[in-house]
């Protein structure tokens, strides 16, 4: 990065399958408060710009962040909205310190998954030209997507449950979690099928909640906090739309993406070098497709990955050791709250499932059909 | 200090009303291509590709990412912005963070809309709070009706005041092959047309359009091997204020946001008689009353001086203080490129390629503003030279 940007704290709400005593607004008043005070700094005096995520499909509301300045008192201030995942926000954010135009941003999103039917939604980012009235949504073609990464590189569907084992079972120590579980392959595998090779099991629950972090120069970080988290590389891609015109088995905008994070980021062998990933997994096998994509292990190599246990909270590279999105994120704060876990891991402030010494973590936002675009955010911790 | 951003390369497609015959896919890539030409670049040397629009006009979600093939992000960075009517002014914004960061070294930044797909106003009365005030909204005019009513109680200003504007936005429409409505006007045109909402009659309102506005951004050390006409963003602003705040309450009605936006631009770069220091200003004018009292609000005049200068035909193309050349918002608004449109065409006012919309003092510096959702602001100071 051409300057050092610091991430000063980071907060989130707590995950549940539905919070109909918040308004969505709420959500964001809730972490706003939480991230101010874990920063220790005035909401009106200190924070110069606030950069908002969230959709305006998923709030029912055009312009979804018009209630946003009264929450963040951004009233007659810099307000911006960002409509993907929040990944992008922390990106934008960070893009607002490095021009030199703001000293200390204020990062949120939020959204409530249960106001709404997601698979209507997701079918409407879908092209109208061609393909939505196919009635696709997200569900069924990440079913072809796991079909066609089983068959072109033999991965198997024991493998993705494995995953959700894995991630339920670190949810466990995740106070913030919505759920968590001690599961068996064969329990995953014996869940309600939705569509082959999805189980309900492989497929991320809905969920609400709001995830803030404020973001600042070097100068102002270091001052802030004797535990600033420096964002030291970032990319992002977009794969094309239709889904004939992409290899499903690979995915190529993230190694993009992840090759140019990496490569500001200094990163060589990124196996070796990163302590642990917090990556956005809506569906169980989308755990070892991005673990591929992230240079993490050969292309096909995902299946292999989860066998050899190195990506278990123990392991030689945990992979959302927080329990990831199968423990229930929901979509656009799905990205922000990866960013979140991985600071909080780098601050020692994770509590059970903090792994021991991390320094270097990687956090990963995607969004679109069959994860058509992806943002890799590379953190380090700074400090003592 | 950020790296100095320079607008390289503008497109807009022609506006209309309605072309059932173009999908929303082959409007950006009119306009993309457009861009290109004019920068004379092919897509591989656009380092990152930015697009917005607002997704429950059209009702598709992530369109940036179902639009990739037409936009030319496929295999790029980018991420959309969706701010509501600033959404173009902020696609610029966002395009001169991605390379006054440091991060790229160009970009492509999309505007879009397509309001035949769907009916504005049920959109727009989305904007406000569902279990607040939703049900007394009905789109966008019961503000602006609002205090265009308290403009001409506070100031003076008459009804054909407005007219005059709208009239003046037509002539200047006229004049611009790519605007929507182009039939001219006289202010007794104007005042004979239905009434919508007092005072705001049908063509005192801006109209549904559809369209595509898109830019190409670069560094200076690329601009300056690109184009001998670079256009520099000099300062830019985004002011939001909170929803409801100017809109509701007894008082004065006057565009705070406007009004600070305004005065942190010109106080910045020590501008103290903008009407002089700047040439022209490109202002996002959805109704006819915005021009003389937006005029006010954003420090241009004096509080009750913008109907005269209106009355004096100082707005005109050849006048002294043209505002929005191009015809404005009355004439041609897809609102997701609308914002866009304001930033290019100032653009090409400097670079003196406007054609014949082309005003007639020469340009050195031009203002462009966005406005938006609950009553934001962005507004853009763009220059010839990089002093």
């Amino acid at each position: 990065m051409p300057d050092r940007v610091g991430i000063v704290a980071a907060a989130m709400t707590k995950f549940e399958a539905a919070k109909p005593w918040q308004h969505l607004a709420e959500l964001v008043l809730e972490v706003t408060d939480k991230v101010v005070e874990a920063a220790g700094i005035s909401l009106q005096n200190d924070v110069e710009s606030v950069v908002s995520c969230s959709q305006d499909h998923w709030d029912g509301r055009t312009i979804s962040s018009m209630p946003i300045p009264d929450v963040t008192c951004a009233h007659l201030k810099d307000e911006s909205k960002v409509a993907g995942d929040g990944a992008y926000a922390v990106l934008y954010g960070a893009m607002h310190v490095l021009s030199g135009d703001h000293k200390l941003v204020l990062v949120v999103s939020h959204c409530a998954e249960s106001h709404t039917d997601g698979t209507i939604i997701e079918n409407w980012s879908i092209d109208h030209v061609f393909n939505r009235m196919l009635g696709l949504d997200y569900t069924m073609s990440a079913a072809m997507q796991a079909r066609r990464y089983m068959d072109k590189y033999g991965v198997t569907p024991e493998q993705f449950a494995k995953v959700v084992v894995k991630n339920k079972g670190n949810a466990k120590k995740n106070p913030y979690a919505q759920e968590s579980a001690a599961l068996s392959v064969n329990d995953v595998l014996k869940s309600k099928m939705l569509a082959d090779p999805i189980t309900v099991m492989d497929k991320k629950p809905v969920s609400d909640g709001a995830c803030a972090m404020i973001l600042a120069t070097e100068e102002i970080a270091k001052k802030l906090t004797d535990k600033p988290v420096w964002i030291k590389g970032a990319g992002n891609c977009y794969n094309p739309h239709f889904l004939g015109d992409r290899e499903l088995a690979d995915c190529d905008a993230l190694e993009s993406a992840s090759k140019k994070a990496y490569k500001i980021a200094g990163i060589k062998n990124p196996v070796k070098e990163i302590d642990l990933v917090e990556l956005s997994e809506y569906y169980s096998y989308q755990e070892l497709l991005w673990t591929e994509g992230l240079g993490l292990c050969k292309r096909g190599e995902g299946g292999k990955l989860i066998d050899s246990g190195k990506t278990q909270l123990k392991g030689e590279i945990p992979i959302n050791p927080s329990g990831g999105l199968l423990s229930g994120i929901p979509v656009t704060v799905a990205g922000m709250s990866r960013v979140a876990e991985a600071v909080w891991q780098l601050q020692g402030r994770a509590g059970e499932r903090q792994v021991p010494g991390a320094k270097l973590a990687v956090a990963h936002g995607c969004g679109g059909i069959c994860g058509q675009m992806h943002c890799v955010l590379v953190l380090e911790k700074g400090g003592k | 200090m950020h790296n100095r951003v320079a607008i390289v390369g503008i497109g807009q497609t022609m506006h209309s009303g309605r072309r059932p015959y173009v999908n929303d896919g082959e409007l950006i890539y009119d306009a993309v291509t457009k861009a290109l030409a004019d920068a004379n670049l092919s897509l591989k040397d656009i380092e990152s590709v930015m697009l917005g629009n607002m997704d429950l006009f059209e009702g598709h979600h992530l369109n940036d990412a179902m639009l990739s093939l037409y936009s030319g992000a496929m295999g790029k960075p980018g991420f959309k912005m969706n701010t509501g009517g600033t959404v173009g002014t902020m696609l610029a914004i966002q395009g001169w963070y991605h390379i006054a960061s440091g991060l790229f070294d160009t970009c492509l930044v999309i505007g879009w809309e397509k309001h035949d797909e769907g009916p504005a106003t049920p959109a727009i009365t989305t904007i406000t709070d569902p279990s607040v005030d939703r049900p007394f909204m009905v789109g966008a005019i019961g503000g602006l009706a609002t205090i265009s009513i308290d403009y001409m109680n506070r100031t003076g200003c008459k009804l054909e005041h407005a007219a005059m504007a709208r009239a003046n936005a037509s002539l200047n429409a006229a004049r611009n092959p790519n605007a929507h409505l182009r039939d001219k006007y006289s202010m007794q045109d104007v005042l004979n047309a239905r009434m919508v909402l007092y005072p705001l009659n049908l063509l005192m309102c801006c109209p549904t359009s559809l369209g595509a506005c898109a830019m190409v951004f670069a560094s200076e050390s690329k601009a300056r091997k690109i184009t001998r006409k670079p256009v520099w963003i000099k300062d830019h602003v985004t002011v939001h204020v909170e929803y409801g705040g100017a809109q509701f309450g007894v008082g004065e009605k006057r565009w705070t946001s406007h009004m600070q936006a305004g005065s942190t631009i010109f106080k910045r770069n020590h501008i103290t008689n903008p009407r002089k220091e700047t040439q022209v200003f490109e202002m996002y004018d959805p109704f006819a009353f915005a021009i003389p009292s937006w005029m006010e609000d954003f420090g241009i005049c004096d509080t009750g001086e913008g109907w005269k200068l209106v009355e004096k035909g100082a707005i005109a193309l050849e006048g002294e203080y043209p505002i929005s050349p191009s015809g404005g918002v009355m004439c041609t608004n897809a609102i997701g490129d609308s914002g866009m449109l304001r930033v290019a065409e100032a653009a090409l006012q400097i670079r003196g390629d406007a054609g014949e919309h082309q005003v007639t003092r020469e340009v050195k510096q031009a203002l462009a503003s966005g406005f938006g959702g609950s009553y934001w602001t962005d507004l853009l100071l763009l220059s010839k030279t990089t002093d």
